[in-house]
């Protein structure tokens, strides 16, 4: 049987059940209404939802970010006191760092995505409920059983598809934000624990070992420029065998943060309890996106 | 006739491109069946475009039901099972 046939079915399932409930058409139609509305304060939690977890995210960047600035200095400091050791410690955690905003960067990619079409999925949804108030009494008014219940039906299953729709746009949304949870748990451990080192967990072991050539690489390098600063040493080349500085470009990310604010009207409706007549034009947009590139650092030790 | 694809809108098709879809729907459902994942995104995306690029966008106020529906664009083949699984309406009202 067809895909496409079987999908319909399946995004029609909900208006079945809607009008099994009734025996009156009309009544059909008041029902029918009361699951929009309702669907309507879901999807608007749903878009607070995702905004909370891009939020997260965007707080993890930040801390991570202070945590990067506090040991350069510290690698700053340690080699005034001739500690090379330690200076090497603090940039092999700052280099670690680097990768997990890297790893944030692309979940706030993924989450800003669904955010924005979550919201326009709303907006369209609250758009067609809208219209089905307005023809829900019209057909009420010029009801005659005979030909209206088809037109009631026709109505109900529309929009029930259009929930259906809504409703599976919001699973998907919600399932990626229970994927990213447990991901940025690790990283709240760790913020907490102050161990920013070996944090990527990689399960390749070839990937784990050409992260740690890279690592290293930039480590010599921020090296280098730390002592060429402070007079210690002339801004030595490359020493021969040492790995090339071409990879150390792609260490931290220098990605443009996607800065699109909405706007700005403040919070997504989501304790808006108003189901009279709640298709009022309730913005479920969000604030601002972050605005600065929160998800790479400076290149080099010496910026 | 209507396709909805979903998270997206629905479109209008006229019944000369009505037969393309069902073509390729065809196509569709023998690679779900054979779990060949680079014909299905493949014969996924055609029908996509054809359904785009022929069909007519259903204005948001206007309310009927659909004759076909289309996965979310960018679908995988596993998603799609799942979806036409007995526990899709489950999925549904997962929420």
């Amino acid at each position: 049987m067809s895909v496409m046939k079987r999908l319909s079915g399946i995004v029609q399932a909900k208006a079945n059940k809607v009008l099994d409930k009734a025996e009156d058409p009309r009544e059909t139609l008041d029902l029918s209404y009361e699951k929009q509305l309702e669907q309507l304060q879901q999807v608007r939690k749903g878009v607070a939802d995702v905004a909370t977890a891009r939020k997260r995210i965007e707080l993890q960047a930040q801390q991570l970010q202070q945590s990067a600035t506090k040991l350069q200095e510290q690698a700053r400091q340690a080699l005034a006191q001739n500690r090379e050791d330690l200076a090497r410690e603090a940039l092999g955690r700052r280099a670690a760092i680097a990768s997990q905003l890297d790893g944030l960067k692309s979940q706030h990619d993924q989450l800003v995505t669904q955010e924005e079409h979550l919201v326009a999925t709303t907006q369209q949804l609250q758009t067609r409920v809208e219209a089905f108030r307005t023809q829900k009494e019209t057909l009420k008014a010029s009801y005659t059983a005979a030909q209206a219940q088809t037109k009631i039906g026709e109505a109900v299953s529309g929009i029930s598809e259009s929930m259906s729709d809504t409703g599976l746009a919001m699973s998907r949304a919600q399932d990626k934000i229970a994927n990213m949870q447990a991901r940025a748990g690790a990283v709240d451990e760790l913020l907490a624990s102050g161990a920013l080192t070996d944090l990527s967990g990689s399960s390749d072991p070839l990937q784990a070992e050409l992260d740690k050539g890279m690592k290293a690489s930039q480590v010599d390098l921020e090296l280098a420029q730390l002592k060429g600063q402070l007079g210690m040493a002339p801004p030595a080349p490359p020493a021969v065998g040492a790995p090339p500085t071409a990879a150390i470009g792609t260490a931290a990310p220098t990605q443009a943060e996607p800065s699109a604010p909405v706007d700005g009207s403040g919070a997504a409706g989501t304790t808006d309890g108003d189901t009279t007549d709640a298709v009022d034009g309730e913005p479920v947009s969000d604030e601002p996106r972050a605005p600065t590139d929160l998800f790479s650092l400076d290149q080099g030790a010496g910026a | 006739m209507i396709v909805r694809v979903l998270e997206e809108g629905q479109y209008e098709i006229d019944d000369a491109n009505a037969e393309v879809v069902e073509r390729l729907d065809t196509v569709l459902g023998d690679a779900l069946r054979s779990g060949d994942e680079d014909t299905f995104s493949a014969t996924l995306a055609a029908v996509l475009a054809e359904v785009r690029s022929t069909g007519r966008r259903v204005e948001d106020t206007t309310i009927v039901p659909s004759d076909l529906a289309l996965p979310h664009p960018g679908a995988t083949l596993a998603e799609v099972q799942a979806l036409l699984a007995d526990d899709a309406e489950s999925a549904i009202d997962r929420r």
